[in-house]
């Protein structure tokens, strides 16, 4: 499995819903553009829904690896300004 | 960088497209003048500071009176006798920490106003006697200071936005002060409680909009609200008059004017 390259991370597995989206957001609004962004948050509610989120943004979803700890980690391509 | 708190505190805002952090930093960067604690002003007050802008002016020189309380939210039953503006910022501290009240317990009146208003970003006018509303407007147009006019009376309400260039003045549309008694105020008249909620929060969304810069704001219309007839109505005003005395081509008033005030206080 080859490793994705990242700019910046970002961990929302220490809070919740809509808190975990936001933190993902503000992360890639202060990135630039094709820059990846490494998202790493918990199973359950976060991972059905903030790549949801995240992409309803526009921008792209690269992967979700798990991290086979009750975590998985999303690599989102910055799109747009 | 907004701390979690913050993210978690305005987190309805950050999702939205229009907001984001950087909005947010917006909100929290900005500084708004409400002139009158009052039915406008008291809800207008309100959700500015629970959006979290980062200043918040706001002038009378009135006290908490039990009759204010029908409808001037942010007062309560305890602060009659207090100083509205003191009332008002305890309210908006309480909603939140973030927000710096600065308290101008005065009338504004034409050697004040300039002074007043020259570090603000956005000024509503939430006062309910005219010689006020024409003093905001020609200082606004002369400080060239965007500002949000209202008026409430029974079960009617009006607002407008002047922002500097863009649109007519309040005087393009009004010219001058109705003659003394000619309208009552709403002391003599009444006002329904929920009126000032409803125009007093449609000012704290223009000034919102204005300072995240999205949408259109309402410069060039004037919107009535008839509360009996549930009607809004979005009535188009006349570009930007050439000849009006304050915004005109060749202004004819060049210095505020304290109009005769009748007895009156903050709706």
């Amino acid at each position: 499995m080859s490793e994705i390259h990242f700019d910046e991370q970002v961990d929302i597995t220490d809070v919740v819903c809509p808190v975990t989206f936001v933190k993902a957001k503000v992360a890639l609004e202060e990135m630039d553009e094709g820059q990846v962004l490494a998202v790493k948050m918990n199973d359950g509610e976060p991972v059905q829904n903030v790549p949801r989120s995240i992409k309803e943004e526009g921008h792209q979803i690269l992967k979700l690896d798990t991290n086979d700890d009750g975590t998985y980690t999303l690599f989102v391509k910055k799109v747009g300004e | 960088m907004l701390s979690n708190e913050q993210l978690e505190r305005y987190s309805r805002h950050i999702i939205l497209k229009e907001v984001g952090a950087k909005g947010q930093k917006k909100l929290l960067n900005a500084k708004v003048l409400i002139i009158g604690a009052g039915g406008l002003g008291a809800p207008a007050a309100m959700y500015l500071a629970a959006a979290g802008v980062g200043t918040i002016g706001i002038a009378d020189a009135d006290e908490v009176d039990l009759s204010n309380l029908q409808r001037q939210i942010i007062h309560s039953t305890q602060d009659v006798g207090k100083a509205k503006v003191q009332s008002a910022k305890e309210t908006m501290e309480a909603i939140n920490p973030d927000v710096k009240v600065i308290t101008y317990r005065t009338f504004v009146d034409s050697e004040s106003i300039m002074d007043l208003i020259k570090d603000y970003d956005f000024i509503i006018d939430g006062t309910d006697n005219f010689p006020a509303k024409f003093l905001i407007n020609d200082a606004c147009v002369m400080a060239k200071k965007p500002f949000s006019h209202a008026g409430i009376i029974r079960f009617k309400g009006q607002l407008m936005t002047y922002v500097p260039g863009e649109g007519p003045c309040y005087r393009c549309v009004f010219k001058n002060p109705p003659p003394k008694d000619a309208v009552p105020t709403c002391k003599q008249a009444g006002v329904i409680g929920a009126m000032g909620g409803v125009i007093g929060s449609l000012q704290a969304m223009e000034a919102v909009k204005y300072i995240l810069g999205v949408g259109d704001l309402l410069t060039g219309y004037l919107l009535t609200y008839d509360a009996l007839k549930m009607e809004f109505r979005k009535i188009k005003l006349p570009e930007h008059t050439e000849d009006c005395a304050v915004c005109g081509d060749h202004p004819t008033i060049t210095e505020l004017i304290d109009y005769e005030q009748t007895e009156c206080e903050e709706i």
